[in-house]
């Protein structure tokens, strides 16, 4: 049954979202905040304040933690589905352990192999054209998920080849950069944050494929009784 | 290859609810990422601003 998949891949995101809220408030968030306070002097992110200021927008506090634990839900089920899409497609049964690596292939290519080409940004930090980065920032996430899936499905020469190929290209086209790195937010700040980001979506992912799995499996299992069951 | 050795070697679900379930969960997981982390409406941007950072997309 779709809906018994599906709920299982939305409880699972939703709980892994939760999971992020609270991760993120031990050092991402203090960061984000941190930055904020410098942002302002740097010329280049006035702007982009100043395109923001006009609309809505949740006031500090426990608003905007509110809309930032509403947005990780979103994101933590999106991310949930994705994988849910792919282990289906490619008819993988799955436990929580299997789910761990689904887990660590989600985090290599939709934290790693951006990053690579983009590293984490602050507030306030230089960085290029947005549309570019946006949309390097999804094909580099495309190529890597299909590089990796090769590997880890198909074991020829040729097609290990091409996996190769496909994670490589974008990091070889290279990624849209800032004309200077200039920034009023100091760069021990910035280091931080990579790391705080880093260890955070690290461990994010994790508890989603862990968690994936495992609904993911009873669910299976559920559905297969009810087909004996006729 | 992931580690199976105490799994079935395919999922025990029917090909049509499989293909289905992952064509559904893509473009809905597609559309929500799409709304979360990359729409530039101020509104969507504002709100969802400190998870864009958090799950590093490009924000600014």
């Amino acid at each position: 049954m779709l809906s018994r998949i599906v709920l299982a891949a939305l409880a699972a995101g939703l709980l892994a979202g939760a999971f992020a809220t609270a991760a993120q408030t031990v050092r991402v968030i203090p960061l984000i905040l941190a930055a904020e306070a410098y942002e302002d002097e740097g010329a280049h992110s006035h702007e982009a304040h100043a395109e923001h200021a006009e609309a809505w927008a949740p006031s500090d506090g426990w608003q905007r933690t509110f809309f930032t634990f509403i947005s990780n839900l979103v994101v933590g089920v999106a991310f949930s589905l994705l994988l849910t899409a792919a282990i289906m497609l490619l008819n993988q049964p799955v436990s929580m352990t299997t789910g761990l690596l689904w887990g660590a292939g989600g985090f290599a290519v939709f934290v790693l192999a951006p990053n690579f080409g983009l590293p984490p940004e602050l507030p306030g930090m230089a960085a290029g054209d947005l549309v570019a980065r946006q949309i390097w920032w999804f094909a580099t996430v495309a190529m890597t998920a299909a590089g990796l899936l090769i590997f880890a499905f198909r074991r020829s020469i040729a097609w290990m080849l091409a996996g190769l190929a496909l994670i490589v290209a974008p990091h070889v086209y290279g990624a849209p950069r800032p004309a200077s790195h200039e920034s009023a937010v100091p760069a021990g700040l910035a280091a931080d944050f990579v790391m705080a980001t880093i260890v955070t979506s690290a461990l994010f992912w994790l508890v989603l494929g862990g968690l994936l799995g495992h609904f993911l499996s009873r669910a299976t299992r559920a559905e297969e009784a009810l087909g004996k069951n006729g | 290859m992931l580690a199976t050795q105490s799994l079935p070697a395919t999922l025990p679900v029917s090909t049509s609810t499989r293909l289905a379930t992952a064509v559904f969960a893509g473009a809905f997981g597609a559309m929500l990422l799409y709304f979360a982390a990359f729409a530039h409406a101020d509104i969507l941007h504002n709100g969802t601003h400190d998870t864009r950072h958090a799950i590093v997309a490009p924000c600014h």
